[in-house]
C-alpha cells in the first residue's frame, strides 16, 4: 500500500479519503430518499429495488469507497495510537482483509441479485 | 540548538477538552466503530436478498427493542460522522476556521445528529 499511497507525504490519502467523503456525502442522502420513496419493502419489491442497476451501481461504487475511506482513516488510528512495529503491521493486514472481503462479499452480492 | 522546554501536561482525565475537541475525536470514535459495522451490514444485506426466509429473518431481528436501540445508536454514530466530516471537509478548504465559528459548528454537528437520530427513532418505534 505504501508505495501507492504514501509516497507523497501523505498528499495521496489525504485527497483519497477527502474524495471518497464528498462522493459518499452525495450518495447517501440520495439513497436513503430513495429507500423512502420505495418503502415500504417486502422480499420481493426490496430484491426488485437492489436489482435496478443504478441501485447496484451505487452500492458496488459507495462500498468501494467506503472501504478505501476506512482503509485511511483505519490506518491513521493505527500510526497515532499502535506504535510497536509488528502490532500495527497485524492490525492493518486484518483491516485490509476484512475491508477486501466486504467489497468482494458486496460484488458478489450485486452480481447475483440481477 | 535544542528546541525551548515546553509544559508537557498529559494527564488525560484533567485535560479539560474543548466542545470542537470532543466532536474530533467522537468523529474518530464513530469512524472505527463504522468500519467494524461494514462487514455486518454487507451480511445483512445478503441474508435479506437471498431468499424470502432471509428477508423474514432480518426483518425480525430488526423488531427486537435491542436490535432496535442498537440499531439507533449506529444511526447516531453515523449522523455524527457525517456531519463531523463535513464540517472537517470545511474546515479544510479554510471555511469555519475561527474560534467562534468552529465553536458554532460543532455545536451544529451534535444538534444536526442528533436530529437526525430522533428522525431515525420516529422511523424505527412509531
Amino acid at each position: 500500500m505504501k508505495p501507492v499511497l504514501g509516497a507523497r507525504g501523505g498528499t495521496g490519502s489525504w485527497l483519497l479519503q477527502r474524495g471518497t467523503a464528498l462522493g459518499m456525502a452525495l450518495a447517501v442522502p440520495l439513497f436513503i430518499g430513495a429507500l423512502v420513496l420505495h418503502a415500504p419493502f417486502d422480499f420481493t419489491s426490496w430484491r426488485a429495488f437492489v436489482s435496478l442497476v443504478p441501485v447496484r451501481l451505487a452500492l458496488l461504487l459507495t462500498g468501494m469507497a467506503l472501504a478505501l475511506h476506512a482503509w485511511v482513516g483505519m490506518r491513521d488510528i493505527f500510526m497515532d495510537y499502535v506504535h510497536p512495529v509488528m502490532l500495527r503491521l497485524l492490525l492493518k493486514g486484518l483491516v485490509i482483509l476484512v475491508l477486501l472481503a466486504s467489497v468482494l462479499w458486496l460484488a458478489t452480492i450485486m452480481w447475483g441479485v440481477a | 540548538m535544542s528546541p525551548l522546554p515546553r509544559p508537557v501536561y498529559l494527564d488525560l482525565c484533567r485535560i479539560h477538552l474543548p466542545l470542537a475537541g470532543w466532536v474530533s475525536i467522537l468523529h474518530r470514535l464513530s469512524g472505527a466503530v463504522l468500519f467494524l459495522g461494514f462487514p455486518f451490514a454487507i451480511w445483512l444485506l445478503s441474508i435479506s436478498l437471498a431468499h424470502e426466509s432471509g428477508f423474514a429473518e432480518v426483518r425480525a431481528w430488526l423488531a427486537l427493542p435491542l436490535a432496535k436501540l442498537a440499531l439507533l445508536g449506529l444511526v447516531w454514530l453515523f449522523a455524527l460522522h457525517y456531519f463531523a466530516g463535513l464540517r472537517h471537509l470545511a474546515l479544510d478548504v479554510h471555511w469555519g476556521t475561527s474560534l467562534t465559528a468552529a465553536r458554532r459548528s460543532s455545536v451544529g454537528v451534535l444538534v444536526l445528529s442528533g436530529a437526525a437520530t430522533l428522525v431515525a427513532a420516529w422511523g424505527v418505534f412509531v
